[in-house]
């Protein structure tokens, strides 16, 4: 079933269901969306995505209106990018002018929003809230003073992901979001899968970020760094350089980490080989041999063994193998380079 | 008791219209008005002395009658007399009036005040009281069935059920020209229609907006307290219309006698086969429960309601889809107004046509106010629609209570806005309310006399709007907090013509872009009080320096 309607102008033939938005797409006319994510539900939360129609007027969400038969909408017009201008501006009141030290600094969907607004002052006045760092689970790391409410973390972290972790915690103005009950994040079910972080228009929910350690460390003489890559980071990592996607580099990342200073670069995929022979020696066993239950699930992801863990408790022991993390075997280099295994640091890379 | 057949629910109702009357019947208010202005002491005073004196005379509790400002309210009537109203009563007048009037037979005029009777008329006339929705409140006993069963109570469900069918009763809600009555007026025939036709066959339920919230409003309250087996009929009306086997009463939880007695009703209603299993023999099943709203003023709002019935945060989600569609648990669920679905069994009974009669326009039959402020008399009233906001206030409400001249009406409560005098005569009508940049809203009448100011009053309703924000959509959540502090600082006396800009501004922005009918209508009462009353505005600027 297809529904027929006309953008702008514009006639157009969509799948019964189709957004507005979406809709829009299709004919080259972009509106202005910012709670929406492209890979998760409306949350309607934002109100930038506005559109008129024309029949009646009326202002609705492109977001999470699916697009009606006969219906004739105007995306553009002076009062709905006043309003889009206001809303943005809104949100610009209420969150932190901190750009320059942000981690999602030109990154950021919010400063790119304002940036297609020409925001560049505004006379609202600035209350932002006074509320703490969450950085408990040193995974990631929960600003909600740069929290806009869009909703996208807790509805990947509740609908998603199944954890429920985050959620709105007061209401109005004083929104925001946190772990039910007030609670750390660490003392919170979360499993630490990023998906908030990953999804989060602003610097509201970043990864932890280990970095000024890691230097800190490479700059006491008194230290032995070491350092292992894992095995998708080499070809992730091209990108951020210029490199065609999908450019191997992992001769380039040994001889960078070196000159920054690691004494030994160590690669996952040899401790990746090892895990993969024990669990295969222990499938077989339980397989072959009848030694423990069936099946047998394997991830070295550990979000995914915390998930397990907390969720499903009673098929932990049966289902994870004994071994199923490729850590850096710490003590066995410290012996062979004859470094004090207090004196050693180890830092590893994910994607 | 047992189980009510069609033909024994007649048969009671003749047994109980049969039996004697005792010789004086005494009526004592005892709504949470009547009991906050002092009614139980009144009650018990009462019982005392007719059990001291020995007196054949029933004593009743009955709901609110509407007339607040003089509760604790008594009413006698003694032999088969036109009843005799008194307001105020004190315990210590309620002794004399027991002594005098239900002893001696002699009416204390001292304490009389103007009863129901005389304020309501028996023909719909604009300008004067007519009771549709009301017409139990104060009246009867709302924890006695027989009492409602006597006043007709149940022969609409009767009817409905035995004798129309589900179209029928739509046509005649289409005839009768219902609208709904929390506030935004769709028709109540549309919304049942959509309904019904809404996935035939599946699992749909009915939903009683009892979470009334506007500040000063308390038409809901008053009805569920003072008639509850009416809402009851209207739910199983409306149930049995659309297909659902399921009613749900939601209640703010600060209304706890709402609460007790809709409880009570429903017990009742279920113990004789009103409710339940086998509806009077008719083979329909229905039953109704009571969830408890927690204090959200946007949980009126029926996807946030339903939201908030399901456990989960009461925010609004965007419609379409409505719950027509996809309601409670993703079914097909229809949120209707406590006054509305008091109005279902009289137009079932009386019919469609009759209640079309009453009004004018497409605003039809009564609306039920709270007038409260700057009157002489405050309280529940019901008029036809049509009727002007000069009669409500100066004819039936005795005009200002400081006997200064009027400023403005406030309708609607914080989506509202303000009526200044000069527009006083605008006929009480969804459209002309509309006009003046108002709504009929759910019945809140806030009159305001010559000493009140206009900035001051819209910022108590903004304060409201924002303080009940969800906080889900960022042109409401931020929007009504800067609007707020630009207020304050011109209320301080610190602002300048700029901030009333930027307040036209974050209007707008409020109006086109939030979610919910509260963040859209939340700048109402500041844009009527610049609209019709700017001068108090500008008067309290800050003179623009010059650059």
């Amino acid at each position: 079933m297809t529904v027929k309607a006309i953008i702008n102008g514009i006639p157009i033939e969509v799948a019964e269901g189709t957004s507005i938005l979406e809709a829009a797409k299709k004919v080259s006319i972009k509106i202005p969306a910012l709670c929406k994510h492209p890979d998760l539900d409306h949350t309607a939360a934002c109100g930038i995505c506005i559109v008129r129609i024309k029949a009646t007027g009326r202002t609705l969400r492109a977001c999470c209106t699916p697009l009606e038969n006969g219906m004739d909408i105007v995306t553009h017009d002076p009062e709905i990018v006043n309003v889009r201008r206001g809303i943005v501006e809104m949100i610009m009141s209420k969150h932190p002018n901190e750009c320059v030290t942000c981690s999602r600094n030109q990154n950021c969907e919010l400063q790119t929003m304002c940036a297609d607004f020409n925001i560049e002052r505004s006379d609202l006045d600035n209350i932002v809230p006074d509320l703490p760092l969450d950085e408990t689970t040193r995974a990631v790391t929960l600003d909600p003073r740069k929290c806009i409410s869009c909703g996208r973390c807790i509805q990947v972290c509740q609908k998603d992901q199944n954890v429920w972790a985050l959620t709105f915690m007061e209401r109005g103005i004083e929104t925001r979001i946190a772990p039910a009950g007030d609670i750390s994040l660490a003392e919170s079910p979360c499993v630490k899968c990023g998906q908030c972080s990953a999804h989060c228009p602003t610097g509201a929910i970043v990864e932890y970020d280990e970095g000024p350690d890691v230097w800190q460390k490479l700059m006491d003489p008194e230290l032995h760094c070491v350092v292992q890559i894992a095995p998708a980071v080499r070809v992730a990592i091209g990108e951020a350089f210029g490199f065609k996607p999908g450019t191997n580099l992992t001769g380039k990342i040994y001889a960078a980490l070196r000159r920054m200073g690691f004494k030994a670069v160590f690669d996952t995929n040899f401790g990746a080989d090892l895990t993969i022979l024990e669990e295969g020696t222990e499938f077989v066993e339980r397989f072959a041999h009848g030694k423990g239950e069936l099946p047998l699930i394997t991830s070295c992801c550990p979000a995914w063994v915390d998930f397990m863990e907390k969720y499903s408790a009673p098929c932990r022991r049966p289902t994870t193998p004994r071994r199923s993390r490729p850590t850096p075997r710490r003590s066995t280099w410290s012996r062979s380079c004859r470094a004090r295994p207090k004196s050693m640091r180890s830092s590893a890379t994910t994607t | 008791m047992p189980k009510f057949t069609p033909a024994d629910l007649d048969a009671h109702k003749a047994k109980l219209l049969a039996a004697t009357a005792k010789k004086a019947i005494i009526k004592v208010g005892l709504n949470t008005c009547g009991d906050a202005a002092g009614a139980q002491p009144v009650m018990a005073a009462i019982k005392e002395e007719v059990a001291k004196a020995g007196l054949d005379a029933q004593i009743v509790k009955t709901g609110c009658s509407g007339m607040c400002a003089l509760e604790p309210l008594v009413e006698v009537s003694v032999g088969g007399a036109a009843p005799t109203q008194y307001g105020r009563v004190t315990v210590e007048a309620a002794r004399e009036i027991v002594e005098k009037h239900v002893k001696g037979g002699r009416v204390v005029e001292a304490f009389k005040v103007p009863s129901v009777g005389e304020m309501s008329s028996e023909k719909p006339v604009p300008g004067k009281q007519y009771r549709i929705v009301l017409r139990n409140c104060g009246v009867i006993d709302p924890e006695s069935l027989d009492e409602y069963i006597a006043r007709d109570g149940y022969q609409a469900t009767k009817q409905a059920l035995t004798a129309m069918t589900p179209e029928q009763v739509i046509s005649e809600l289409e005839t009768s020209g219902l609208r709904g009555r929390g506030g935004a007026g769709f028709p109540t025939f549309m919304k049942w229609k959509l309904t019904r036709a809404s996935r035939p066959g599946e699992q749909k339920y009915i939903i009683c907006n009892g979470d009334e919230g506007d500040p000063g409003a308390y038409m809901d309250r008053s009805v569920l307290e003072g008639d509850p087996h009416a809402v009851i009929e209207g739910m199983i009306i409306g149930g049995w219309v659309i297909g659902a086997s399921q009613g749900i009463f939601y209640i703010r939880a600060e209304y706890p006698l709402a609460i007790e007695r809709i409880e009570k009703a429903i017990k009742q209603a279920r113990a004789n086969g009103l409710l339940g299993k086998n509806i009077l023999g008719t083979g329909f099943d229905f039953d109704c429960e009571i969830r408890l709203g927690a204090g959200a003023f946007v949980c009126g709002e029926e996807t946030a309601l339903i939201a908030s019935i399901e456990g989960l945060r009461g925010t609004p989600r965007p419609r379409p889809p409505y719950p027509a569609q996809k309601g409670l648990w993703d079914q097909p669920s229809m949120v209707n107004n406590v006054e509305t679905l008091a109005n279902i069994a009289q137009i079932v009974l009386r019919g469609g046509a009759w209640f079309g009669a009453i009004g004018v326009g497409r605003s039809k039959g009564t609306k039920v106010f709270a007038v409260t402020g700057k009157v002489k008399v405050s309280g529940l009233i019901e008029i036809p629609m049509g009727t002007t906001l000069r009669q409500v206030v100066m004819d039936i409400c005795g005009g200002t209570s400081s006997g200064k001249p009027i400023k403005a009406v406030q309708t609607g409560g914080p989506s509202g806005g303000l009526i200044p005098e000069n527009l006083l005569d605008t006929p009480i009508t969804y459209e002309d309310l509309g006009k003046l940049g108002s709504i009929m809203g759910s019945g809140g009448m806030i009159v305001m006399d010559e000493s009140d100011n206009t900035v001051e009053l819209s910022r108590f309703y903004l304060d409201f709007s924002v303080d009940e924000s969800c906080g889900k959509c960022a042109p409401c959540r931020i929007g009504g907090t800067q609007m707020l502090r630009t207020i304050d600082k011109i209320v301080a006396r610190k602002g300048t013509a700029a901030d009333i800009a930027k307040i036209r501004r974050i209007a707008l922005t409020m109006q086109r872009g939030s979610l919910c009918a509260l963040g859209q209508t939340t700048p109402n009462p500041v844009l009527s009080a610049l609209r019709y009353f700017e001068s108090e505005w500008t008067e309290r600027l800050v003179p623009a320096t010059k650059k």
